[in-house]
């Protein structure tokens, strides 16, 4: 129980009378990449929005050892923070100010110290720093979601389907970039399509299905499940 | 000859139309509201100033209290289920202490016959809270309604602010004093102090604006609300924090607004919604999202509004309503309103 930095136990979400979520219970230890697969529909993005605040759900959400704070924002300060599926970026503001709003709640002098260590990381989004959001391509703007992100100075990351529509060898920076953020302490709580990729980079892994955990472990033993191999990882290699 | 007097006529109300314009254009886009009383702002500034003119404690101070306390109520009611004693304080000190040492300003300045800016700016001073206090009572509690509820809540504002105008200044026009009354002659044209007012009011808000959103982390939030929500809740951006900021500085430019227009029309509890409808008209020009398109097309209403009081006077408010019709045509036609991605 202790030493944990995110509990859920019990967790539901319902959107009116459907229930997405039945009763998810789930643990990550700090420091850690826990990823969470399961095919579309499966309420793997629910899951990560209730954590967030962004969807209301019952059951417990315990962070850093106590019930998780009501308001996003509150999740927000306490280190928590979501890079959505749809990136939600500014599209009609610089990628100067997207950054710069990222770490909106922190303070002048954090947010100068951030700022560096994100260009550094991503020296692309220096080369643009003046361009509008919206006219970058698919994967600036994953970068750019994620470099949004990191000016919170998050403790917890969730990453929603950092990959998708992404090309191939993107995808690959991208999850690059993402297994290079737990070296700086950041834990991950990532939900990917792209089951292989993210069992590869991942400590934990949980399979949910309709709602509910199916399977959960290791990523390494679950890379090597039959029953996962053939319904997720595809057969073959 | 007329025609520069009309067009120095229109070019006035035009500037303070285009100053409504932007605060509706403001709130729109931060907070979805469109917000029919912004004239209301405008009318119980000018009254305000009015009211100070005459030595008078205007009533808007009472009503500033009055707003306080509803806001405070609304507060304590939302706290019933447990509080912290810093949003406890918060509450009390921005609900009832500022209103009431506003309330004891007043009291103490109005009788002493302060000179023409003092008043101006002890007119902003009283008006501007109750954006806050506005936002508090009437669309906190609807932050998550549609655009047409929120519509709908507008409607009723406007209709309580001017009920409340009527109640607190009674049925009678006032008109304010000049803020300076010098006249200048430019060529055959002649200027006075007050139109350059004017004027210089509009120009510094705009800039002043411009500086907010582009130089502020704060502006910047507002922006980003107004591209973006669900971003900009989750960099933490608190969806009351953008709300209060928007509806005070409409507030702001309201009672500015009131201050320029007072001295030159008599303005009754009911002539704000008529003005506001006009920085409206220059808004939907503007599709509710441009600020530059929405200055400009201000001033085009004020010119067109001056024109047409001089050759067809009795048609002159249709014809500036009928200004939006071909907008509203051409903007369902070219569809390119909805513009969340």
């Amino acid at each position: 129980m202790s030493g944990n930095l995110l509990e859920l136990s019990n967790l539901h979400v319902s959107y009116g009378r459907a229930e997405v979520l039945h009763g998810i219970s789930m643990s990550m230890k700090p420091g850690s990449i826990v990823t969470v697969i399961g095919a579309n529909g499966a309420g793997k993005s629910t899951l990560l929005n209730a954590i967030m605040g962004i969807v209301p759900s019952s059951g417990t959400i315990i962070y850093d050892g106590a019930p998780v704070p009501r308001s996003v924002e509150a999740r927000v300060a306490g280190g928590l923070c979501l890079v959505p599926e749809k990136r939600e970026l500014f599209s009609t503001m610089s990628v100067e100010d997207n950054i710069e709003l990222g770490g909106f709640l922190r303070s002048a002098a954090e947010r100068a110290e951030t700022r560096e260590d994100v260009y550094a990381r991503f020296p692309r989004l220096a080369e643009r720093r003046k361009q509008l959001a919206g006219t970058l391509s698919g994967g600036e703007r994953q970068m750019l979601a994620l470099a949004r992100a990191l000016m919170s100075r998050p403790r917890l990351l969730l990453l929603d389907e950092p990959s998708l529509g992404l090309a191939p060898k993107i995808v690959i920076d991208i999850l690059n970039i993402v297994s290079e953020l737990r070296k700086t302490g950041v834990s991950i709580l990532l939900v990917e399509q792209n089951a292989r990729a993210a069992l590869e980079i991942a400590d934990e892994g949980y399979l949910v299905e309709l709602g509910e955990v199916r399977l959960s472990g290791p990523a390494s033993e679950m890379a090597v499940n039959p029953a996962l191999m053939e319904s997720y990882l595809g057969t073959h290699s | 000859m007329i025609a520069t007097f009309l067009i120095q006529d229109g070019v006035t109300n035009g500037a303070i139309y285009a100053l409504l314009g932007l605060a509706l254009v403001l709130l729109f886009s931060v907070t979805r509201v469109i917000f029919i009383p912004q004239g209301e702002f405008v009318a119980y500034g000018a009254l305000t100033l009015a009211l100070l003119d005459g030595g008078k404690v205007p009533a808007t101070t009472s009503l500033l209290v009055c707003f306080g306390a509803v806001a405070f109520l609304f507060d304590l009611w939302s706290m019933r289920r447990g509080t912290d004693v810093r949003t406890f304080l918060r509450s009390l000190a921005l609900n009832l202490v500022l209103p009431g040492v506003i309330y004891g300003i007043t009291i103490v300045l109005a009788p002493l016959g302060l000179p023409s800016v003092a008043k101006a700016l002890l007119t902003i001073l009283i008006i501007t809270p109750m954006g806050v206090y506005v936002y508090r009572i009437a669309y906190r509690p609807l932050a998550d309604a549609s655009v047409l509820v929120l519509l709908i809540a507008s409607v009723g504002v406007h209709l309580a602010m001017m009920g409340l105008g009527l109640v607190f200044f009674g049925a009678e026009g006032l008109r304010a004093e000049p803020l300076a009354d010098d006249n200048y002659t430019i060529g055959a044209l002649m200027v006075s102090a007050q139109n350059l007012c004017i004027y210089g009011a509009t120009i510094a808000i705009i800039v002043g604006l411009y500086m907010f959103f582009e130089r502020t982390l704060l502006g910047k939030a507002l922006r980003a609300t107004a591209v973006n929500r669900l971003g900009a809740r989750l960099v933490g951006v608190r969806t009351h924090l953008t709300g209060v900021t928007a509806f005070t500085l409409a507030a702001a430019i309201g009672a500015v607004s009131g201050v320029l227009i007072g001295p030159i029309t008599t303005i009754y509890y009911d002539t704000g919604f008529l003005i506001g409808l006009k920085g409206f008209v220059a808004a939907i020009i503007g599709g509710l999202a441009s600020f530059p398109i929405t200055a400009i097309a201000a001033i085009g209403v004020g010119l067109v509004e001056s024109f047409s009081s001089f050759f067809a006077s009795s048609y002159k408010e249709v014809i500036v309503f009928g200004l939006i019709i071909p907008v509203l045509i051409w903007l369902s036609l070219s569809g390119g309103f909805h513009e969340e991605e």
